[in-house]
């Protein structure tokens, strides 16, 4: 279990550091300058050529990429271009807003696709089955910003039961998470749904029809914990999903966390803050995978962490 | 007819159907028998032959559509289970009837201990609570022969061996004390020794309790030690049914005289096993006549043609030439 953990954790070590170049090399394809973004427009040459030595733009890649390394590791991610202030704080300040965002979203998604597949296994083939993965088909397909955009609209606008926009309160959280959570729980849904269906066909399921138990019953208690395993591992991987989401939705509600920060990072090409959230990100992806291996024996005995 | 003893479980002309793309097929035709109290009847026959689709079909565990009862009856403790509703089957189910299967590995849920997948039927038919079952539980492992049963109530089926899993299968099966038990292929999947250590466990458990069983198996020698009647089946219908040591001593069906001259332990020694050349035909490419006339060595023109009945006093074949 240890050893297991220590191996892990050193792989995620190395896909940190894998995530940090390829962002500190991406940040210098963009075709404009930041320079030139920082310093405005009626900037004279020497005044960017300053800004440039300031930033350290002038050294070598290997150097720059050294640098930020060294800061990153003191948990310097360095000061924002537009902002002029210290991008670790910044992000810092932001990212409640997200998890709690995440945390919305994750319970939305499975509040809405657990049941919804569960109910669809059960009536497999028939017209409950195909309602439902119609609309997890829709939910899975529509835009983000389409889906938050109506929600606002029928919500909030023609009906007024919660805020159109901002943060504080359960009724702001909601429809932002819901958006998040629908798209998911559609996936969640089909996913739900494949895995029951084969796990029905087990011999163990037709041991406990043969006890007497109602198919309600049977799906319940023993098919659920062995179905839900393939939701567990997505739940992991879904903190990735959301980190892209996060920036549709944030933006749509106008909610202060990360997503929007970074949407703004990008409009100004702020590439410290751009850095720093991928960073932060991808931290994020690896910690929920890694917290998802570790749950899965908590539910199949079978599984033994090596 | 077999015994004078009153039937437990009565089955008469049962014939069981199943829905595919090409139409519908019948899988298993005119079949009848009866098991009493404390009886063993063994139900014998190839893959495919329909013993299986049987058994289940007893118990109603066939999800139906696609399979269908399309005559016949099923009598068990002056109860009609072709015509009982699902909610009734649920009361019967692992409280009156229970059922074994063949795999153990497979065959338990390995995201529950074994306790609360044997005490599981308590809960449902007697109403217990979790906790009161437990020592009625720890009881019944004992009686299959389990050992340290606190400690096996807390584990998990993959921490078991074969032999233990079939054992919690019994124990499972016994534990609302049913009056029948349908076990299907109880030995197959498991080691020779631990095949015999079931067997005798099954024998010692039956003695005990009057439980009447219908035991269904490929396999002949388990047929001679366990069972007091025997049905031999092949595609679908019954072609031979006596007393287990009147057919052992003496078949009148070709198709059982070459199960019996197949069986491994009756060849002798440097000679090539006897086997029954062909396979069954599937359901749907039975012609008419005997089904068995195309491997059959003593089939007759008659055969091809006609489907022959079951035919005697006590000991029925259904042949057109049977085995002098």
């Amino acid at each position: 279990m240890l050893l297991y953990f220590a191996k892990r954790l050193s792989a995620s070590a190395l896909i940190l550091v894998g995530v940090t170049i390829v962002t500190f090399c991406l940040t210098f394809l963009i075709p404009a300058d930041p320079v030139a973004m920082i310093a405005g427009r009626n900037s004279t040459p020497e005044m960017r050529e300053q800004i440039r030595i300031q930033l350290g733009l002038d050294k070598p890649l290997i150097q720059q990429y050294a640098a930020y390394a060294q800061r990153l590791a003191q948990g310097d991610f360095g000061i924002s271009y537009a902002r002029k202030s210290e991008v670790g704080p910044l992000i810092a300040s932001r990212l409640p807003a997200t998890l709690l965002l995440m945390l919305g979203a994750i319970i939305a998604e499975l509040l809405i696709g657990i049941p919804a597949g569960l109910y669809a296994a059960a009536r497999r083939g028939r017209t409950g089955d195909k309602v439902a993965m119609t609309l997890s088909f829709l939910t899975v397909s529509t835009p983000q910003f389409v889906l938050g955009l109506s929600l606002l609209y029928f919500f909030s606008y023609l009906l007024g039961w919660f805020p159109l926009s901002g943060y504080g309160s359960l009724s702001h959280l909601i429809l932002p998470a819901v958006t998040l959570g629908l798209a998911g729980g559609g996936w969640y849904s089909r996913m739900m749904r494949s895995s029951m269906i084969e796990i029905l066909r087990q011999d163990y399921i037709r041991t406990a029809r043969a006890k007497g138990m109602s198919e309600r019953r049977v799906m319940l208690v023993h098919g659920l914990r062995n179905a839900i395993l393939p939701i567990i591992a997505m739940i992991g991987l879904d903190v990735g999903i959301f980190m892209s989401g996060v920036v549709v939705v944030e933006n749509v509600f106008g909610w202060p966390g990360i997503g929007q920060l970074m949407w703004q990072a990008i409009q100004s090409l702020d590439i410290p803050i751009i850095m720093g959230i991928t960073t932060v990100a991808a931290l994020f992806i690896v910690a929920g995978n890694l917290l998802a291996d570790l749950v899965a024996p908590l539910i199949d005995p079978r599984i033994r962490l090596r | 007819m077999m015994d004078t003893k009153p039937a437990l479980l009565s089955v008469r002309g049962l014939s069981i159907g199943f829905a595919t793309e090409e139409g519908p097929i019948r899988v298993v035709e005119d079949v009848s028998f009866a098991v009493a109290a404390g009886e063993t009847m063994g139900l014998v026959g190839e893959s495919g032959c329909g013993k299986s689709v049987t058994a289940q079909t007893i118990m109603r565990l066939l999800p139906s559509p696609p399979s269908r009862i399309e005559a016949g009856s099923i009598t068990f403790d002056g109860q009609d289970l072709a015509q009982a509703d699902e909610p009734a089957m649920r009361k019967i189910r692992g409280d009156k009837i229970a059922m074994i299967f063949q795999e153990p590995m497979t065959s338990l849920n390995p995201t529950m201990t074994i306790g609360e997948q044997i005490g599981e039927a308590l809960l449902l038919h007697r109403g217990l609570k979790a906790r009161d079952a437990k020592p009625k539980v720890l009881d019944m492992l004992i009686q299959v022969g389990i050992g340290r049963p606190e400690k096996r109530y807390a584990q998990y089926p993959h921490e078991l061996s074969g032999g233990l899993r079939q054992r919690v299968m019994i124990a499972m099966a016994l534990i609302c004390g049913p009056k029948l038990l349908i076990a299907d292929e109880p030995t197959t999947a498991l080691d020779v020794t631990i095949q015999a250590q079931i067997l005798e466990l099954m024998k010692a458990l039956q003695r005990e309790s009057q439980i009447a069983t219908l035991l269904i198996t490929h396999d002949l020698g388990v047929v001679e030690e366990m069972c007091d009647h025997v049905v031999v089946m092949y595609a679908g219908r019954i072609a031979e049914k006596a007393a287990a040591k009147e057919l052992f001593a003496h078949a009148r069906h070709p198709y059982t005289a070459g199960l019996l001259a197949a069986a491994p332990r009756n060849a002798k020694r440097g000679q090539t096993l006897v086997t029954i050349p062909g396979t069954v035909p599937p359901p749907g490419k039975r012609g008419q006549g005997c089904s068995f006339a195309e491997r059959c060595v003593r089939a007759l023109p008659r055969c091809r043609q006609d489907v022959p009945p079951l035919t005697g006093d006590s000991h029925l074949a259904a042949c057109w030439n049977p085995v002098p």
